[in-house]
């Protein structure tokens, strides 16, 4: 049975004043034993990322994919254009003239790599996603301003309501709420 | 570098990268306000007015030019080329500052880029508009300029992909479309700040789409930091190729003062000087109208002034080193093109040119005009002047005298060329002050990073960690800068 359908809620939120209260209580809440923590700052905090255990991402292979692609497709453009089906004989001078050709390379080697590193973070971010559970809460608004929260969800094996309530409240968090799903 | 600084005492005597006694909460009210305010100031509507009068007389310009051809500007042979590429080349050099404020000084862990990046970012991706609306309209039939682009057509033909004609094509646009995405990523997190700080659901509903849902989850910040990182690497050769490859419009040519092949380094510096130029002659002026002393210190302008010091004096080692090859050339064609630049009938530009971008630059050399904002700002005015100088200089000097005398002709701008050119100044000027209105100016997720308060005290053993790896993005400040 699928533990948020027992539970109503999507999770339960603690909010925190000072990033170093936040990152403590996401060590705390991840020694404890939860592992389905989210954390949320109005500003990057890499400590916090590491204490809800995320630690890999993969934008840099979207990078890579999108650059190599880019740079295969540039030569690839170039070749064909000019040395296969718009052929243009100057002085002799080889068709596959592959300086003149590497600016093009690089561009769109750079132009792809780009997309890849914007799409692929996006995506990966599962954005655009206008809605999400944690906006119910209506303290959240100052996630993008000046507070911190740490969400365990219901979906989390530990989750039970009461206890993991009075264990974010056991932590030192201002304010703890149950978030809607 | 990171944490001995605060420990032994030691106070940095150099102006903070940030004024002191600012909260989370009063930083984000101090820049979001300027978006949020019901009413436009009176000198918003002023500056703007005059900027889109100017802005008009470039559309109207255009109107005509797409009318009655290229005729109506002073291009005539031999001088093929004239304001038109200089506007092209000038406007493109000063994009080029703010990419290497938002990329390169990321990547350096300057973390004093902080406030400026997003409105010198905003510089870039305006100028790059105004620099392409040139080599758009400077073809003889714009409506077919889609022949520039590789598409299968009916005649059977393929551009010339070995031109630098070309690679500008390919260079230009891809530098305006990763500046734009580099600029538009930077904005997520505060478009989700301003969605939650907006009162009228119509507002809430703008920044929201903008914004894509950005909540703030640490996870997101990871990749985002990643990101962010990774285009500022993709970024910076883009910036050093682009403007690389606009000099190979002139270099891979054959005329004397042409073809040369300290051009690319020569342009490259040279975009830089012109551009930290105009990111002073805007923000400074903007720093004093929206009162952002706290945010926009010292410490920049005078660490602007010394990559304009810096970047001034590789670009007159390009001006000696011309010198140099003429003489040391033995080539007549070559020895008569200096002589004609320094004594010919526009020899005037010429020292003029020497004056702007030579002369009056060394005043910075001096502390204490660095930390005058007025002689800052003539000093950057001169420098915009000079650039534009310089380019007048490559390429219609070169043009209108070069291997054969029966071919030597004047070049006389006419009132449409300097309406376009002022035209565009409007069209740049009108766009800044859209941005200045309804964007937040300064990064504010980024400012916060800066302030003590967002640092994560430590109490055990992770602070070992916190030096090294906490530079993803610039996100914890290197006090060592």
């Amino acid at each position: 049975m699928n533990r948020q359908e027992e539970h109503s809620i999507y999770g339960v939120m603690a909010r925190f004043d000072t990033p170093t209260d936040v990152v403590r209580a996401a060590r705390d809440a991840n020694a404890a034993g939860y592992r389905q923590v989210n954390a949320y700052s109005p500003f990057p905090i890499e400590e916090l990322s590491e204490a809800i255990g995320f630690h890999r991402d993969h934008v840099s292979k979207t990078v890579l994919l999108g650059g190599l692609l880019g740079a295969a497709g540039g030569f690839a453009l170039q070749y064909f254009t000019s040395v296969i089906d718009y052929p243009i004989n100057v002085g002799g001078r080889p068709l596959l003239s592959l300086p003149s050709f590497v600016p093009i390379i690089f561009e769109s080697g750079i132009l792809l790599a780009a997309f890849g590193a914007v799409l692929g973070m996006i995506l990966m971010n599962g954005l655009p996603r206008p809605y999400h559970p944690v906006f119910n809460v209506p303290s959240f608004k100052r996630a993008s301003r000046d507070a911190f929260f740490i969400c365990i969800k219901a979906s989390d094996p530990k989750f039970d309501p009461a206890r993991t309530r009075d264990f974010l409240a056991g932590l030192g968090a201002k304010e703890v709420t149950d978030v809607e799903a | 570098m990171a944490d001995t600084i605060e420990n032994k005492g030691y106070v940095d005597p150099r102006p903070p990268v940030i004024g002191s006694g600012h909260t989370f909460e009063s930083l984000t009210a101090k820049i979001a306000d300027v978006v949020f305010m019901r009413r436009f100031q009176k000198g918003w509507i002023f500056g703007f007015g005059i900027a889109f009068l100017l802005a008009l007389a470039l559309f109207n310009t255009i109107a005509y030019l797409v009318l009655k051809g290229v005729g109506i500007w002073g291009n005539s042979v031999p001088v093929g080329w004239a304001f038109d590429i200089i506007n092209f080349v000038w406007w493109i050099g000063i994009g080029h500052a703010g990419t290497l404020i938002s990329a390169i000084l990321l990547l350096l862990r300057q973390s004093w880029r902080n406030s400026i990046n997003r409105f010198a970012e905003a510089m870039t991706l305006f100028a790059v508009a105004c620099a392409g609306l040139f080599p758009a309209l400077h073809t003889g039939r714009p409506w077919v300029d889609y022949w520039l682009f590789p598409y299968p057509n009916t005649m059977g033909m393929w551009p010339n992909f070995r031109s630098p004609l070309m690679w500008d094509v390919f260079a230009v646009s891809t530098y305006a479309t990763v500046s734009a995405l580099f600029w538009f990523i930077g904005l997520i997190p505060d478009f989700g700040t301003m969605r939650d700080t907006a009162k009228h659901p119509w507002q809430r509903a703008i920044f929201g789409i903008l914004s894509m849902g950005w909540r703030g989850d640490a996870r997101h910040w990871h990749r985002y930091e990643s990101a962010y990182l990774l285009l500022a690497g993709l970024s910076t050769p883009l910036v050093l190729s682009v403007h690389s490859i606009v000099s190979f419009d002139f270099a891979v040519g054959i005329i004397p003062g042409w073809h040369a092949t300290i051009f690319p380094p020569y342009f490259v510096a040279g975009a830089v000087y012109a551009g930290f130029a105009m990111v002073l002659t805007i923000g400074l002026p903007v720093r004093k109208f929206y009162h952002l002393e706290d945010f926009i210190t010292l410490r920049h302008i005078r660490n602007m002034c010394k990559v304009m010091l810096a970047t001034g004096l590789i670009v007159g080692y390009g001006y000696l080193m011309e010198l140099f090859f003429a003489w040391y050339s033995g080539n007549t064609y070559e020895q008569f093109m200096m002589k004609n630049r320094m004594f010919g009938p526009y020899g005037y530009m010429y020292w003029l040119l020497i004056l702007c971008n030579i002369l009056v630059p060394q005043l910075l050399w001096i502390k204490k005009y660095r930390d005058n904002l007025l002689v800052v700002f003539v000093v950057s005015m001169f420098i915009n002047v000079g650039m534009w100088l310089e380019r007048f200089v490559i390429i219609v000097m070169s043009l209108h005298r070069d291997f054969l005398p029966s071919s030597w002709r004047m070049y006389t701008p006419t009132v449409f060329d300097f309406s376009m050119f002022f035209g565009t100044i409007g069209f740049f000027l009108t766009l800044m002050f859209l941005f200045l209105r309804f964007v937040p100016i300064i990064p504010i997720f980024e400012m916060k990073v800066m302030l003590p308060q967002a640092k994560v005290r430590s109490d055990d053993k992770s602070q070992a960690a916190e030096g090294d790896k906490g530079t993803l993005g610039g996100a914890v400040p290197q006090f060592g800068d």
